[in-house]
């Protein structure tokens, strides 16, 4: 070949070394700014953002990559503490997201009143087959009580899975408070537009008893 | 954690109490050997894109020994199962597993390898490479983040931890056998059902003649 | 093209052809062609009507109808929208001619209709299982047949809810495994169906004269389906002559994850997250395709902000593509992980977006039939901002000096893997493949979707048609996508991103739809039928890394061995979507 002179080598070795001369140009950039690198939150940030240069790696798990509010890993079930410290599960077991799920690893079994035998709005027991399950978030999605959301946890790791990856409603179940503090942003528009539905039904209601009251 | 540490995690038989020279020895065994897990580079699908990841600058798993991904099984200590195994696959992926060394580990990366996953009601799918081949770790998550799965190495390296030199698959004197490789026939065969299969294509057949017997009546 | 040059057309192609007549059912188009006038029919297409491009060839079973159709999409590599041909033939029985003669690229997608559906194809050169092996029982996208662990037809299976008792599938089977056989079947009787058909396909070699065994030359030789070059469980038999390619064989489905079996028992919304694991670099123009076709279907359009971040989000996925794209083929010519490990590193920056957006790193889930699931959430936007203005074209030009001139890539891909303009498109190559090759055919441009019609980009082109070029024009296509992407980030307007109320249950009419994207690996196809169920009563999938691997053995032969892992580099192929 004629144009073998390696220049296009050279050229091809300065982006390698320009690689390499910035992670130690940007350990002596914190330095000099009495910054820590590593092992802080404001590190892992700048590791992130779009201007990085330099190591990029995350020193899992000394350090973790913080997930995005809308991570999705496996669903969880919320319940709901009042004062008196009793729980109550959110979910009715209406089965939309078992109707949603595309793998179908939701199974739900509903409880009925043991005297009159009606459905009772709680699952007697609720499964997820995380062997199954695709993380698409589809049950979270359509969930028309907010009962089912997606977990930010991702360290689930066993060493068996017949015994421990079906989950059943223990294992799913989590407080509200624990939604909250992953997904507060999503909580807060979730809280405010219950908040907003409710005063709706409360106004309905006065006016109808209104109505009704003027009619006699 | 100086009590942790000296609990080797399996029970010492009344006769050994005491002698530290097994005890100490394991911790200098395991020690190497879990800091020097080689993968086999192997992907089969998408969460094989997730292991490469894990590989890479971000994730780096070099961190833990473990940057020699090696694409021959005969120099690898761990198959990273990551994604569908299909049947057609299986066979394989079981050949692989009997040409690996001992010591040899296997890890189940993501939902399909564990148990089929969102794919297991297919008809070409096996519902979880531990119906082959022994797994000591599962990853669940479909796929599971690079994260995850450096998890699951750590669980992996829990687990080497707790090993004895005096108890292990790979020093027992007892020949370990390879696995049977499955064939392919008209659906997945495995050669340790043989019998079975012959009895239910037998009892099918028989029920078959009688359904339109029953039919005809 | 103007639709009433359509009309014209089809006027003047019924005169042509008086056996053929328009398909008049509800919700359906095209010709349905006599199975003998087939040949012909699309032989007068490609050659005076200028259809030479034939995108799909795909089988549907008519159950209740008791018949198969097999169904036809071709274009013209100068755009316009496409024309449609199906032949019925009887269902015990469906033969039909095949179509390679004329369209060497309906190769692997008769094979695949034969595979699944059981549809035999005359004069077919290798009529074979291409997905499944041989000797597996039945045609299972046949609507009658039954998987192991079959549920039901459709979708949701009445035993999730409200008595859902957990059980594991494999514990109601025989033999604790995803598997079934036939009544009377004794496996100490069977043969096994051995490799012979494979090496059928590249020509067996005849060891008979043993004497002189030596003199032989010509090895074959199997690369795969454990093979780092592979880019996953793919595997070619290759016949050498020396070290030089003589014939050489691809091999697939080691990854058939029965996509469109487990497609037609899904509800329309279930199939969306389905599709992201098709090609997983890219799921968010897999989700892009199939909400297209759904959306034709049921006749519904999403409001412009929507608009935006689909195309907003379906360029960020090429770039990603791209880039790994490169990665990988630099890892198959021998530098290894370097060039990788610079181009995962933006990957992972842009991957950071759409986990944010979506909530996953690959299995994006993102697009919704008529919206996107939400919008982009606080500061995500001056993410993309940032990296788009920012960042990425400083990298690419990086990436650009690191390799572009490397004389050591210069010289292993200049010149290798040639595929001509013409032999691309009668393989029906697509993508950066047949872009390469000098054709500049790229489905945002010759039959735009979505809002593409208001960017303004070229179609990149490059015209050696080697793997240099097929290299080259994924640099071009990167820069072009970041610039359709400066002109979203300025016009992007505010507003609702989902037409109407989100539903788990969409109404979808009868009818049939083929929605066409323009994927990082070139055209990606959904053809949809609906019989008015809320499940698809056909779901076929036309992968681009399938269809473009019938075009590697003219790509690879007369070349080295060594160039083979090279070529299949440059295809980009993902297993994912190469099997389904």
């Amino acid at each position: 070949m004629a144009d073998m002179y390696g220049k296009g080598l050279l050229k091809g070795l300065g982006v390698t070394i320009k690689h390499f001369m910035d992670t130690y140009l940007e350990d002596i950039r914190w330095l000099s700014r009495g910054k820590h690198r590593y092992y802080t939150a404001e590190g892992i940030d700048s590791r992130k953002s779009f201007d990085t240069s330099g190591i990029f790696t995350v020193q899992y798990p000394e350090e973790r990559l913080p997930v995005p509010e809308e991570f999705r890993f496996i669903p969880f079930l919320i319940y709901e503490v009042n004062e008196d410290g009793e729980t109550q599960d959110r979910c009715t077991s209406c089965g939309i997201c078992a109707k949603v799920c595309p793998p179908q690893c939701i199974w739900i079994e509903r409880t009925s009143d043991p005297d009159t035998g009606r459905p009772v709005p709680e699952p007697e027991e609720f499964y997820i087959d995380i062997d199954i399950c695709m993380n698409c978030g589809l049950c979270a999605e359509f969930c028309p009580f907010d009962a089912i959301k997606m977990d930010h946890d991702y360290e689930i790791s066993v060493y068996n899975r017949l015994e421990k990856n079906i989950f059943n409603k223990e294992r799913l179940s989590r407080p509200v408070s624990y939604y909250a503090s992953i997904r507060p942003t999503n909580y807060a528009r979730e809280e405010a537009a219950r908040a907003e539905a409710e005063a709706a039904k409360a106004a309905k209601k006065a006016a109808r008893e209104k109505r009704s009251k003027s009619g006699k | 954690m100086t009590e942790e540490v000296n609990i080797p995690g399996y029970d010492i038989p009344p006769e050994m109490e005491g002698q530290v020279t097994i005890t100490a020895l394991d911790k200098i065994y395991n020690w190497s050997r879990r800091n020097s897990i080689w993968p086999m580079m192997f992907g089969l699908a998408c969460c094989g894109i997730e292991m490469i990841c894990a590989a890479t600058s971000r994730y780096d798993f070099s961190r833990f020994g473990m940057e020699v991904m090696r694409p021959s099984p005969r120099q690898s200590d761990l198959m990273i199962v990551s994604g569908t195994v299909t049947k057609k696959m299986i066979p394989q992926i079981v050949r692989l597993y009997n040409q690996m060394p001992e010591p040899k580990y296997v890890l189940a990366m993501g939902a399909c390898a564990s148990g089929g996953g969102p794919f297991k009601e297919g008809y070409s799918v096996v519902d979880g490479v531990d119906k082959f081949i022994p797994v000591d770790v599962y990853v669940p998550g479909c796929p599971p983040t690079p994260q995850a799965l450096i998890h699951g190495l750590i669980t992996l390296q829990k687990k080497i931890d707790k090993q004895s030199i005096k108890n292990v698959r790979w020093y027992s004197k007892d020949p370990v056998e390879p696995i049977p490789i499955p064939l392919l026939g008209p659906d997945l065969m495995d050669p340790r059902d043989y019998a079975l299969i012959k009895q239910y294509g037998t009892e099918k057949l028989a029920e078959d003649q009688q359904v339109p017997a029953a039919e005809e009546a | 093209m103007s639709e009433e040059v359509l009309v014209e057309e089809k006027t003047e192609l019924e005169e042509r052809f008086p056996e053929i007549s328009r398909d008049d059912r509800k919700g359906y188009e095209g010709f349905i062609v006599p199975t003998e006038k087939l040949v012909e029919f699309a032989s007068v297409l490609r050659d005076e009507f200028g259809y030479d491009f034939l995108s799909s060839v795909t089988g549907v079973d008519y159950l209740p109808e008791d018949r198969m159709e097999v169904v036809y999409h071709a274009y013209q590599t100068t755009g316009g929208p496409g024309l449609f041909y199906k032949v019925q033939v009887d269902r015990d029985d469906p033969v039909v001619p095949s179509l390679t003669p004329v369209f060497p690229g309906a190769n692997l997608q008769e094979r695949e209709a034969w595979d699944l559906m059981g549809i035999r194809f005359e004069d077919h050169p290798n009529l074979k299982r291409v997905l499944l092996w041989e000797g597996f029982e039945g045609h299972p996208l046949r609507k009658d047949w039954r998987e192991p662990f079959y549920e039901g037809d459709g979708k949701p299976f009445k035993s999730r809810w409200p008595g859902g008792e957990v059980i594991r599938a494999e514990d109601s089977n025989p033999f604790n495994k995803n598997v079934d056989y036939p009544g009377g079947f004794d496996p100490e009787q069977w043969t096994p169906a051995n490799e012979t058909a494979v090496y059928a396909g590249v020509g067996r070699l005849d060891h008979a004269v043993s004497e002189t065994a030596l003199s032989n030359d010509q090895i074959i030789v199997n690369l795969g389906p454990q093979h780092p070059s592979t880019h996953g469980v793919f595997r070619m038999v290759v016949r050498l002559e020396g070290e030089t390619v003589v014939a050489l064989e691809p091999v697939m489905g080691y990854l058939h994850r029965n996509h469109e079996k487990i497609g037609e028992r899904n509800t329309y919304l279930m199939n969306i997250p389905f599709t992201d694991r098709l090609d997983y670099f890219n799921s968010m123009s897999n989700n892009f395709g199939y909400v297209l076709a759904v959306e034709k279907l049921m006749g519904v359009k999403p409001p412009e902000r929507a608009e935006y971040i689909r195309v907003m989000m379906a360029e960020l996925t090429r770039i990603v593509n791209h880039l790994t794209a490169i990665g990988f083929l630099l890892n198959d010519l021998g530098a290894f992980f370097t060039p990788l490990l610079y181009a995962f590193k933006e990957r992972e920056l842009i991957l950071d977006i759409f986990e944010a957006v979506s909530g996953s790193r690959m299995m994006c889930n993102y697009y919704r039939f008529a919206g996107v699931a939400r919008d982009l959430p606080e500061g995500v936007f001056e993410q993309v901002k940032n990296l788009v203005l920012h960042r990425l074209s400083g990298q690419v030009d990086d990436l650009d000096t690191f390799l572009t001139d490397n004389e050591i890539v210069r010289a292993r891909t200049m010149g290798i893997g040639v595929l001509t303009a013409e032999e691309a498109i009668a393989h029906s190559a697509v993508g950066p493949v047949l872009r390469a090759s000098g054709v500049p055919y790229d489905v945002r441009r010759a039959d735009p979707y979505g809002i593409y019609d208001r960017f303004e980009f070229d179609v990149a082109v490059r015209y050696h048609g080697d793997i240099y070029d097929r290299y080259l024009i994924r640099l071009d296509e990167i820069r072009q996508s970041i610039r359709i992407l400066e002109q979203v980030i300025q016009d992007i307007p505010d507003g609702p991103i989902q037409e109407g109320k989100p539903q788990y249950q969409v109404r979808v009419p009868a009818g049939e739809a083929y929605g066409r994207v323009e994927g990082p690996k070139g055209e990606l196809g959904f053809y949809v039928v609906s019989n008015g169920k809320p499940n698809p009563w056909r779901y076929h999938v036309r992968a681009p890394s399938f269809i473009n691997l019938s075009a590697l053995d003219v790509m690879c032969k007369n070349y080295k061995i060594a160039d083979v892992v090279s070529i299949l580099g440059s295809i980009d192929i993902v297993l994912g979507e190469t099997d389904r």
